[in-house]
This record gives structure tokens, sequence and C-alpha cells, in this order.
């Protein structure tokens, strides 16, 4: 990150270079405001969040957050959502890995005929709607009685990611010497063991990083699961549909809920904010 | 004495022609579970949907007859003035977040390219709005920040003399868009930050010291080497904005009326609020078609991008 002074910025008045830097302060912390004011208004109590003039000062209370976990009365807790989030998000991105994994290796270490074709056509089911898929999904689901199933998110999220993954783990897979992995072929391993252990080690940065993303996307995923989950195989952002028509006073009740839903992820992606564009696009920027 | 020398490692690489077959099988072995899985769960869901498209199929109905094939849906569908204003609010509902986002994008990540006080702390805070579960953020948005009374938003317009807005009921359109460039400028933050920080300073250095002004070296240096990340902002912010389901369905439910319903939106308020498989069908084909045409222009910008630099081993 430390680059040296360039001879534009040493020539640069200190007046524009703080003013500059004030700027640049504003913009991020207007785009970072709502965030901000969600995980605040989570520690505020219903009276002190509902009013017409904003508190920014007030005495701070775990109350919701605790309601948010276990439940009250009323509602139910946001834990055995969260508990479904975790099984179809780390399921199939486990999945996602498996297939993947060897998918690239097949297509970067001395690639295969029409390695290109394949690419493309793995990218070009990302582009695809998935409108045009959501209908016959709901129906099969429905007669395979595994509607409102786990398995059911865990399949089609791993569909879902599996092109990001191949794309991304080709990516890291090409960086890797061909010259290691031929000393293995020669020493009569084969492929699983390659895999396990010459090429994991390598790109182990990268495996995480594509798994991160992974469960990054299943975890944010609302289409599919508000259409085809209820109960049963129901993901966090179900539990905040409940609050489309709301009653009453939530709004720090729905705060708290809504930071906790978050909160996984943002440490995933600040964890993995070196690898994330290059995981966003695809290994196409690294 | 080459020849001679290569021999034996020759052979040992490549088997005799007979192998050759199975050799090449052997290869495309560990492709074939990622491969088949793919074409099962995304391929044939779509060539249901075609099946389906053709039949008089509603689920309010399930004994009724299914007249297959008719071409009912499809005049239905291209009759419908909401389609044809669903499918304007999506072009709409894309471009503008699309180019939006790429411009703000753009300056964010100059201004973040400098030596600025914490500027790993700003990193992590810009792309936030990208992590978070936009169900969640919607939601925020909808009852925190817009609303007319307890919103954050008319609170800090006040003292500029704006009083009350009811963004969300009023200003549905503008909420949407909005929204959608507050959650993709961080993607494209991100992106030409990595251009940014590719570029060679020391090219830079040297346009600098013959005097080349900051406004000349941006355009005749940076912005042709950020053209292919601009590309790729734009292809791939398209891919997934052109989608955009959440905030719709949680923000205005395609309302008022029908001034913010995309595509999305409207086939799943066929399919699942009005039961009518064969006629939501019929629209997702359109939608589908519709798709493959910009994205196979989109697939060739692509390739052009993963230039065979990028795609193969360097």
């Amino acid at each position: 990150m430390k680059t040296p002074l360039t001879l534009a910025e040493r020539r640069t008045p200190l007046s524009v270079k703080l003013g500059l830097g004030l700027l640049t302060w504003f913009i991020v912390l207007v785009f970072f405001f709502p965030v901000l004011w969600m995980a605040l208004t989570g520690f505020k109590s219903e009276t002190a969040a509902n009013t017409p003039t904003p508190k920014f000062v007030f005495s701070p209370t775990l109350y919701e957050y605790q309601s948010v976990w276990y439940g009250t009365a009323g509602t139910a807790g946001l834990r055995g959502y969260l508990e479904h989030s975790i099984a179809i998000s780390a399921g199939s991105t486990v999945i996602v890995i498996a297939l993947a994994l060897p998918a690239a290796y097949a297509l970067a270490i001395r690639p295969i005929r029409k390695w290109r074709d394949v690419l493309f056509f793995f990218i070009s089911t990302k582009m695809l709607p998935i409108v045009g898929a959501i209908i016959p999904l709901f129906i099969i689901a429905r007669d395979l009685n595994i509607l409102d199933t786990q398995r059911l998110l865990i399949l089609l999220y791993t569909a879902m990611n599996l092109p990001i993954a191949v794309w991304m783990l080709r990516s890291f897979l090409l960086e890797v010497p061909l010259s290691v992995i031929e000393a293995a072929q020669v020493d009569g391993a084969r492929l699983p063991r390659q895999l396990r252990s010459v090429v994991i080690p390598l790109i182990m940065p990268g495996l995480a990083a594509a798994a991160l993303l992974c469960f990054i996307f299943s975890w944010n995923e609302f289409f599919l699961a508000v259409n085809l989950t209820t109960t049963n195989g129901a993901t966090v952002p179900i539990y905040l549909v409940g609050f489309v028509a709301p009653e009453g006073e939530f709004l720090a009740h729905l705060s708290a809920a809504a930071t906790v839903a978050c909160l996984p992820v943002l440490i995933a992606g600040w964890a993995a904010q070196d690898k994330l564009v290059r995981g966003l696009s695809m290994g196409a920027v690294k | 004495m080459t020849a001679l020398t290569t021999a034996p490692r020759e052979f040992a690489l490549a088997p005799p022609r007979t192998r050759r077959r199975g050799a090449a099988w052997l290869k495309r072995l560990p492709l074939m579970p990622a491969m088949v899985f793919t074409v099962v769960v995304t391929q044939i869901p779509f060539l249901l949907t075609l099946w389906y498209s053709f039949q008089k199929y509603n689920l309010n109905y399930p004994n009724r007859a299914r007249q297959f094939p008719t071409v009912a849906n499809y005049r239905a569908v291209f009759a419908d003035p909401i389609f044809r204003t669903a499918a304007l609010n999506t072009l709409e509902f894309t471009a503008v977040p699309v180019i939006c986002s790429i411009l703000l994008g753009l300056g964010i990540a100059i201004l973040l390219n400098r030596r600025v006080f914490g500027r790993g702390l700003l990193r992590t805070l810009i792309i936030s709005p990208f992590l978070v579960m936009s169900a969640a953020a919607a939601l925020i948005w909808k009852y925190s920040i817009l609303d007319t009374t307890f919103g954050v938003l008319n609170y800090v317009l006040r003292p500029f003399g704006v009083h009350d807005v009811n963004w969300i009921g009023v200003h549905s359109q503008l909420t949407i868009m909005t929204f959608l460039t507050w959650q993709w400028t961080p993607f494209m933050v991100l992106l030409i930050l990595a251009g940014l920080q590719s570029q060679n300073e020391e090219i830079l250095e040297a346009a600098r010291v013959d005097g080349a002004g900051p406004w000349r070296i941006f355009r005749a240096l940076t912005l042709p080497h950020l053209r292919m990340y601009l590309e790729l902002g734009v292809l791939l912010g398209s891919i997934y904005i052109v989608q955009a389901f959440d905030s719709i369905y949680l923000i205005t439910q395609g309302g008022p009326a029908t001034d913010t319903t995309n595509l999305p939106y409207y086939i799943y308020q066929v399919a699942f609020q009005a039961y009518d498989i064969g006629r939501a069908s019929a629209m997702s084909v359109v939608v589908v078609v519709a798709t493959i045409l910009i994205a196979t222009l989109a697939l060739r910008t692509i390739s052009s991008i993963f230039s065979d630099e990028t795609l193969s081993r360097g």
C-alpha cells in the first residue's frame, strides 16, 4: 500500500491535499451511513428509535438484539433462520468447491480441447435471468416434495455459484507452475492425490477466497429463497420479509435483526477484501 | 541428437494412438460432474419454461385442460401494456444505475488511489454496501432512511427547506435507482481501484516530468488503461442489476401502480400471485430470448476482455 510520493503529489499544495482528503472521507461516510445507522438503531429502544428527529445520542441497550436472537412472545427468533442459512450456505459452498476444483483443473492444467467453449458455457449460465427458470423449479420441487427444504436451496445455490468458482479457481490454478504438477505426475500421483498434496496447498488463499465469495452470495440470496421456501428451508432474508407490512413500533427490532443478518457476510467480506475484486471479476482482475 | 534425447520422454507423455481416445476422456473426467450438474440444473428448467409457455396452465384451475400447443400466451404478452412498461422500466433501472455507479465509482476510486489518511479503513467502509444483504438494506432504506416522518433523509434536508417528502410514494423510480446505485458503486470502486493500481507509475511520472497536466495524463494514459476495467464493470453490473428483485419487492412492491414494476417482478406477480403459469412462462421466454441476443454481444465483449493473455497461461 505504501507508494512513494510522486512528483505531482509533492507539488500539490497542502490545502488541496487536505480538501481532497476530507472530500474522500465525506463521500465514503455517506455511503457507509445506512450500514452504520442500521447497527446503531439496533442498540436503541423502540421509543428512542421512532422519533421524527433522529437521536444520535442515546443510552444503548442490548434488548432488541436479545429479542431478535431468542424471539419474543409473538414472534419467532432469528436463530432458526440463521441455522438454516448457515447449513445451506456452507453446504452449497462445500459442494461447489468439490465440483469446481476438478473442473478448473481440467480447464487449466494442460487443458482439454475446447476448454474455451466450456468456460463460456459456464459463464453464459450466469447471464440467463433466473425468472426464466423459477416456474419449472417451483413445479418440479412441488412434485418431488422438496419445496421449502434446505436440500432444494443447497442444490440451486450450488448451480448459481459453480460458474464463478470454476472461473476463479481456474485463474488461480494458472499460476501454479506446470513443473510442480508434472513432478507430482512423474511420481505417479493420481488426480485426487495430486490435488490434495500439491495443488490445494498452493492455491489455498484463492480457494478460501472462492469459498468465501460463494458463501456470501448464498447467504444474501433472496429471489429463490422467497419463492421456494416458507418455514423449514427459510433463510435469514425470509425472516426480514415479515417486516414488509409491520405493525406497531418496529424500527429498533428491524435494525437489530438486519444487523445480525449482515454481520457474518460483512466480516467475511472485510477479511477477503484483497481477493474480492478478483472473485467478482471471475479472475479477470488480479 | 535432439530426437534421440527427447524420444523416451515423448513416449512417456504421449501414449500410443490406440490409447489416445481413452486418455482424452480421462482428461475430461474431472470436468464432467460440474458440467452435468450445471446442464441439468440450469438448462432443463428453461426447456420446461418453453413447454409451459405453449399451454393454458393456471395453478388455480388444476383440472382444466391444458390445450397444448397454443400461442394464446404469447398473444396476451405482446398485447399487454404492463409488460411493455415493465420492459422499459427494466431498461431504465439497469442503464441508469450502471452508468451512475460507474461514474461515481471512477471518482471515488481516483480519490482513494491518492495518499489519504486511513486509506485501508476507507476501503473497508466503502465496500460495505455491496456486502450487506440487500433484503436488509432495502428495509433499512425504506423505514429508517426514506420514511416521510421517521426517515433520516428528510431530517437532514430540513435545514435546506425540503419538508416531509414522501420519497417512496412520490419518487419511487428515483428511490429504486438510487438504491441500486448505492449498492453497486462499491463494486465499481474496487474494480476501478484495481485498474488504477495496476498502472505503470514510471510512465505516469515520465509524463509529468514532460510537463503533462493531470487532466491530460488522465485522458491520454489513465482512461485508455482503465477501458477494460470499465467495460467489465458495465458488463457485470448489467448482468446483476437487470435481475433486480429484492429492492423492488421490499421497498415499492412495483408501485405506485406499475411505476417500479420491472420484468422479474412482473413475472413473479403473474406466476405466484395470479398463478398463470402459461402466461408467466411466455414472458420468461421472451425475456430469455432478449437476454440471449444481448448476452451474445456481451460475450463477444468478454472474450475481447479475457484476451488470450488473461485466459491462458501468461
